[in-house]
C-alpha cells in the first residue's frame, strides 16, 4: 500500500488496481487525524459520514474518486457541523452543501473532516480559533499560518493529501508557506463562493492545498468553473490545467518584483526564492527586474476594505434566525448586541468595529473610498507588469513560521506579515504558493502571481519546478 | 489622539455590538492604533480615479424569471435558537 504521503496519481493507481480500496484510504486518513489530534488541526473529524462516503466513492471514476481529504470549517457541508471556527455557529448545522463540497463530492473525493481556520478567517496565525491554535508540525511551537492553518497542517502532517481553503488577504499561500506545502489561490470568480461562509465578498476566493502542483491541479480541475448561485463566478471555461502541467519553461518572463524583497524580508527567506529562481532560470524561463510602484499601500486599503466588507456580511450574525442567542433580552436592541458580544472573538470584534467606522458617515470619503481608489492604483501596478512578463514573483510571506503567541498581542504587526500577499486579492489574481527551500529548518514559500486565468501556467511552473527540486516532497520529522 | 468614548460608543451601537463601560479605554486605544495604519493611504495619488469595488470588471448577468427555491421553512426554521408557528422569535418590540 502506498505511503501516506503519496502523491494523488499514485493513490488512484493504487486504487484502481485494487491494491487498496477507498475504504483503507478513508481509515488511514481518520487513524492519522487522530494520531496528531495534537496539533488541533480540526474542528470536526467525522468517521461514520466519511466511510459512508468511501463506499459511494466505488461508483465514481476520475482522478479523485476515493481520495481522502479535509474541508476547512467555513465550507457548508449539508447535515454537518459548520462552525467558521467561530462560537457564533459552535452548533450550526449546515443546511445545503457549498458548491465546493458538492463538486468533490461528486468527484467521489472523501471528506474525512473539518480543518481549523482563524475565526470567520480573519487572521494570519490560526490563533483566532474559537476552538485553539493550531500547530505547525515542522515545529509545534510555531504557527502554521493562517487563516487555513488547519488545513495547510493536516496537509504538511500526512494526514490528508489535500484540504479546501480560502483566501482573501493570503489564507491559503502564507500557510501553504509556513508548512511547506503548495497552495492555490484561483482568480476570483473562479470558483464559487456558494456556501462558502463571507467575510469579504470582492475578495473572498476558494482553493486548494496541497503536497504538489500536480494535486493542486486535480482538486482545481474539480472545484473551478460557473456557478450561477454565485453572481460574481465567471462565465469562461476552464483551462486544462493537466494538459499544460508539463509544458516546458523556455521563453517564460518572470518579473521579480522588488518591493516584494524590501524592508521586513528575511534574508534567509529572500535567498531561499532567489535560489528557487535561479532553478527556474535554468528551466528556461528568464528573470526581468519589475517594480509595483504602489505595493506599499496594500496592507492599508487591504485593511479598510476587508473590515468594511465584514462588518457589512457579519450583520447577519443577530441571534435570531441561526447561531448564538442571548439568554433573556430586554429588546430587540439587547438580543442583537449582546448576542454579537457574547460570541464573536476579539480580532472578529476588532475588524467589525474598523469597518463600521470607515463606512461611518463623515469618514466614508477618506477612509472606504480613498483605499477604492487606491485599489484601482495597485491592480494597475500589476496590469502594467503584465504587459512585459508572464508571472509576477517573491516570497509569500516576509519569513518563515513564526512562534505561537509572539504576534498574537500586536494586530499592526500580525497585519504587517500579509505585505506581499494581500495585493494580489485587490487586484483579484491567481496566486501560487510553491516550496523553495527552508531557513534554520522551517519552509520558505515562492509566491507566483499571474494574470486572471492564468492558473494553468501558475501550476506548470511550480510542477516543473517541483520536478527539479526536493522541498515539497520533504516530511516533518516524526510525520512518516 | 484616541478615539473618545463618545465615537466608540457610536460606532459599537452601529455595529450592534454591546460594550461594557470598562472597555472603552481599551476598544479606544485599540482602534485609534488601527486607524492611525490608514493615515498612509493620504499620501497616494489618487486623482482622478475611480474606485474600484470590484475585482474583475464583471457585468451582472440575468437569468430566468423562474422559480428555483423550493419551500425550505421547516429545514431554516430548525436552525433558530426560538421559533413558534413557522415564525422566528424576537423579544416584544411594539408595547
Amino acid at each position: 500500500m502506498s505511503a501516506p504521503f503519496a502523491s494523488i496519481d499514485a493513490l488512484a493507481a493504487d486504487l484502481a488496481a485494487r491494491r487498496v480500496s477507498a475504504r483503507d484510504l478513508a481509515e488511514r486518513a481518520l487513524a492519522n487525524a487522530r494520531r496528531h489530534a495534537h496539533l488541533n488541526a480540526f474542528i470536526g473529524v467525522d468517521p461514520e459520514r466519511a466511510l459512508a462516503a468511501a463506499e459511494r466513492a466505488g461508483n465514481a471514476r476520475g482522478p479523485l474518486a476515493g481520495i481522502p481529504f479535509a474541508h476547512k470549517d467555513i465550507f457548508c457541508t449539508k447535515g454537518q457541523r459548520t462552525t467558521c471556527a467561530s462560537h457564533v455557529l459552535e452548533n450550526f448545522i449546515a443546511p445545503y452543501d457549498a458548491h465546493v463540497a458538492e463538486r468533490l463530492d461528486a468527484a467521489g473525493a472523501v471528506s474525512i473532516g473539518k480543518t481549523n481556520m482563524d475565526e470567520f478567517a480573519m487572521g494570519s496565525s490560526n490563533e483566532n480559533s474559537a476552538f485553539g491554535a493550531v500547530k505547525n508540525p515542522w515545529d509545534e511551537a510555531r504557527v502554521p499560518g493562517g487563516s487555513s492553518g488547519g488545513s495547510a497542517a493536516a496537509v504538511a502532517a500526512g494526514i490528508v493529501p489535500f484540504a479546501t481553503g480560502t483566501d482573501t488577504g493570503g489564507s491559503i499561500r502564507q500557510p501553504a508557506a509556513f508548512c511547506g506545502v503548495t497552495g492555490l489561490k484561483p482568480t476570483y470568480g473562479r470558483v464559487s463562493r456558494y456556501g462558502m461562509i463571507a467575510y469579504a465578498s470582492s475578495l473572498d476566493c476558494g482553493g486548494v492545498l496541497a503536497r504538489s502542483a500536480a494535486d493542486c491541479a486535480h482538486v482545481f480541475a474539480a472545484i473551478a468553473g460557473h456557478d450561477p448561485r454565485d453572481a460574481t463566478s465567471a462565465a469562461r471555461a476552464v483551462d486544462d490545467v493537466a494538459a499544460s502541467l508539463d509544458a516546458p519553461l523556455a521563453g517564460l518572463r518572470i518579473g521579480v518584483a522588488r518591493e516584494y524583497f524590501g524592508a521586513g524580508v528575511d534574508d534567509g527567506v529572500a535567498a531561499c526564492v532567489r535560489e528557487a529562481l535561479a532553478e527556474l532560470e535554468k528551466l528556461g524561463a528568464t528573470l526581468v527586474d519589475v517594480s509595483l510602484p504602489n505595493a506599499h499601500h496594500a496592507i492599508a486599503a487591504y485593511y479598510v476594505i476587508a473590515p468594511a466588507e465584514a462588518s457589512s456580511n457579519l450583520a447577519r450574525y443577530d441571534g435570531v434566525r441561526y447561531g448564538h442567542r442571548a439568554a433573556q433580552p430586554k429588546s430587540l436592541d439587547d438580543l442583537y448586541s449582546r448576542s454579537r458580544a457574547e460570541s464573536f472573538g476579539a480580532e472578529v470584534k476588532r475588524r467589525i468595529l474598523v469597518g463600521t467606522y470607515v463606512l461611518s458617515a463623515g469618514y466614508y470619503d477618506a477612509y472606504y473610498l480613498r483605499a477604492q481608489k487606491v485599489r484601482r492604483l495597485i491592480a494597475g501596478d500589476f496590469a502594467q507588469a503584465f504587459g512585459d512578463v508572464d508571472l509576477i514573483a517573491g516570497p509569500t510571506a516576509p519569513t518563515t513560521a513564526f512562534r505561537l503567541g509572539e504576534k498574537s498581542n500586536d494586530a499592526i504587526a500580525m497585519y504587517a506579515a500579509d505585505v506581499n500577499t494581500v495585493a494580489v486579492n485587490l487586484a483579484g489574481l491567481p496566486a501560487i504558493s510553491t516550496p523553495a527551500g527552508f531557513v534554520g529548518g522551517l519552509p520558505v514559500g515562492l509566491q507566483l502571481v499571474a494574470p486572471a486565468f492564468a492558473e494553468a501556467r501558475l501550476l506548470n511552473v511550480s510542477h516543473r519546478l517541483q520536478q527539479v527540486t526536493d522541498w515539497h516532497a520533504r516530511r516533518p520529522e516524526g510525520y512518516a | 489622539m484616541n478615539l473618545d468614548h463618545a465615537t466608540v460608543r457610536h460606532i459599537a451601537r452601529l455595529a450592534r455590538l454591546a460594550l461594557p463601560d470598562g472597555e472603552l479605554d481599551a476598544v479606544s486605544a485599540d482602534l485609534t492604533q488601527v486607524l492611525h495604519l490608514f493615515d498612509e493611504l493620504q499620501t497616494a495619488n489618487v486623482e482622478g480615479l475611480n474606485p474600484l469595488a470590484h475585482p474583475l470588471d464583471v457585468t451582472v448577468t440575468l437569468r430566468d424569471d423562474a422559480v428555483t427555491e423550493t419551500d425550505r421553512s421547516e429545514t431554516l426554521l430548525a436552525l433558530a435558537p426560538e421559533s413558534q408557528g413557522g415564525y422566528y422569535l424576537v423579544p416584544k418590540v411594539i408595547e
